[in-house]
């Protein structure tokens, strides 16, 4: 069944995008991560324009970060606090994403710098998880248990003036890197379309030492407002959002994530890891492919704004 | 249909009586639409736009021997486009020269008589800026190279035919009757809303005569097109209803499947 999509101005199949948003629900579900850095890529090779994959990536986001930030928020595992500093950082970094966004369509070189940051972070990332995960999986084989990393080690990071305390997080520390997280990861959930949550958790974690059962609820919390606001500045200042195309993704995502979950649960954690590194490697890849193989037409029409035709 | 043919007749009347008044050999031509309005839904899958027109004034002998071709050309409206080409930087594709041209029309269909070689010279057509590989591009740098202009002109004219933006339809024009005519263009699925021309230029022994021309609006309707204006034209508001819709598609989704 072909639909229209009206800010895409394309027809595209229905039931493939329902099943797009349903594989990266269950994804999501099963990994628990928001999965914007799975439907934005596949959203390319789908033939949507990059940048309005990257807009509606960031309005799918909220639906899928809402329902685990719920859970979060029932537990009171949130530390609200930690939440709205990194928010603040959040809103600087996605305003400013939202400018070079622009910026860089009007050059012509938006699709390119988004599939750059892409292979970058997804390469990144994914190879970490992978060597983790497989060290984890040898070590488990092994019977030796694993080493967990000291939660009072401190580092320099620790030393910078500012400080502030956040109770839920047993935290005492400078502002300036939480801001700098939340910067960053709001300029990530502008030009990526993601809500950054693979790369929140890691550095919570390492960077702030953030205790680990409050990380991920303060991370959805903070990926639902960062994904709000960018979706209202992008649509405000380059109407590339796509309401019908974020609806039926948010519809198949909603869904698929259930399913995830209780296969997640059959999963041991290591094994987990590494078949997500793997699927995140393999995107990576996959753009990466897309950026040295000859295109077929070297050509390419746009408006004088950056917008394809 | 028959208001189709009314206005043909009429227009065709009109004509006739004005012609008598003019010298025996200078014809004329004239074209008329059957509405000066298309509305489309947003599931159009394309259509064919038929053209009525007449030519007045014609020499009978001339006319037999096929000595008069049509060419009716529908053009949509015009817009600025960049035209930019990849190149290998460090291995990979980058968009590394581009430009941009001031007036060039989203769409463009020609329906022709005959094969275009056997109606008229290629000057006759560069002269007219008549036809998709004639019709004249002004670079907005209009001191650039003239090789770089004639490689991101050709570039722009072939993109916008891989598209169906730019059609041709040899043989798309039909003589009713000595000088009656139909012309038949496609209208592209991806046909851009706003004022298109419709032209139509009279040969006579590969000579160009005379043209007419008229207007129509294409106007897309329906909720695609209506979110469309509202994303366009209120971009605030529509954001705020687009998290608005994804917070409440995410909690019914927590109501309805119970995950905890």
């Amino acid at each position: 069944m072909g639909i229209y999509l009206p800010i895409a101005e394309m027809s595209v199949n229905v039931f493939v995008l329902l099943a797009m948003g349903a594989a990266v629900g269950f994804l999501s579900g099963m990994f628990g991560v928001g999965g914007g850095f799975l439907i934005t890529p596949l959203l390319i090779f789908y033939n949507i324009p990059p940048a309005i994959a990257v807009a509606t990536g960031a309005n799918q986001v909220i639906a899928s970060s809402i329902s685990g930030a719920l859970s979060h928020f029932k537990r009171g595992t949130i530390d609200f606090k930690l939440g709205f500093v990194l928010l603040i950082g959040g809103f600087f970094g996605s305003s400013l994403g939202a400018v070079v966004f622009a910026w860089l369509r009007g050059l012509g070189q938006l699709d390119l710098f988004v599939s750059i940051l892409y292979v970058f972070f997804l390469g990144t990332v994914g190879g970490l998880m992978l060597i983790e995960s497989i060290n984890a999986l040898r070590r488990s084989r092994g019977g030796v248990p694993p080493s967990l990393k000291k939660p009072g080690q401190h580092n320099w990071i620790h030393r910078l003036p500012l400080k502030m305390r956040f109770r839920a997080s047993k935290l005492f520390v400078s502002v300036i890197p939480v801001l700098g997280i939340g910067a960053g990861i709001g300029f990530l959930a502008a030009i990526m379309g993601v809500g950054g949550g693979f790369i929140m958790v890691p550095a919570l974690i390492y960077m702030l030492k953030v205790p680990t059962n409050v990380v991920v609820g303060t991370s959805l919390f903070q990926i639902i407002f960062v994904s709000a606001y960018t979706t209202i500045v992008h649509s405000t200042a380059n109407q590339t959002v796509d309401v019908v195309l974020a609806f039926i993704l948010m519809v198949g995502g909603v869904a698929g994530a259930q399913y995830g979950v209780k296969a997640g649960q059959k999963l041991r954690g290591e094994q987990l890891r590494a078949l997500l590194a793997l699927l995140v490697l393999a995107v990576a890849l996959r753009l990466a492919f897309d950026l040295f193989v000859k295109p077929d037409n070297l050509y390419s029409l746009t408006s004088l704004s950056g917008r394809p035709l | 249909m028959t208001g189709r043919v009314a206005i043909v007749l009429l227009l065709w009347l009109l004509s006739a009586s004005r012609a008598l008044a003019q010298d025996v050999h200078s014809e004329g031509i004239q074209i008329g639409l059957s509405t000066d309005r298309i509305s489309i839904t947003a599931d159009f899958a394309g259509a064919d736009l038929t053209i009525f027109g007449a030519i007045d004034n014609t020499d009978p002998l001339l006319s037999r021997q096929g000595r008069y071709d049509v060419i009716v050309v529908l053009e949509g409206p015009a817009r600025p486009v960049v035209v930019r080409r990849k190149d290998r930087v460090l291995g990979i594709w980058v968009n590394r020269f581009s430009m941009t041209f001031v007036n060039v029309p989203i769409s463009y269909s020609v329906a022709t008589t005959r094969q275009p070689q056997d109606i008229a010279s290629p000057e006759t057509y560069r002269q007219l800026s008549l036809g998709t590989a004639n019709r004249h591009f002004e670079p907005e740098d209009a001191l650039a190279n003239p090789t770089t202009i004639d490689e991101f002109t050709t570039a722009l004219r072939e993109l916008k035919r891989t598209t169906g933006l730019y059609s041709e339809n040899f043989g798309g024009v039909q003589f009713l009757s000595s000088n009656l005519f139909r012309a038949t263009l496609p209208l592209a699925p991806n046909v851009p809303v706003g004022t298109h021309k419709a032209r139509a230029f009279l040969f006579k022994n590969g000579l160009f005569i005379g043209e007419s021309s008229a207007q129509l609006a294409i106007v897309k309707s329906g909720f695609e097109q209506w979110v469309f204006r509202a994303a366009n034209q209120h971009g605030f508001v529509y954001g705020v209803f687009a998290v608005a819709l994804a917070m409440l598609t995410g909690w019914l989704g927590r109501i309805v499947f119970r995950r905890d």
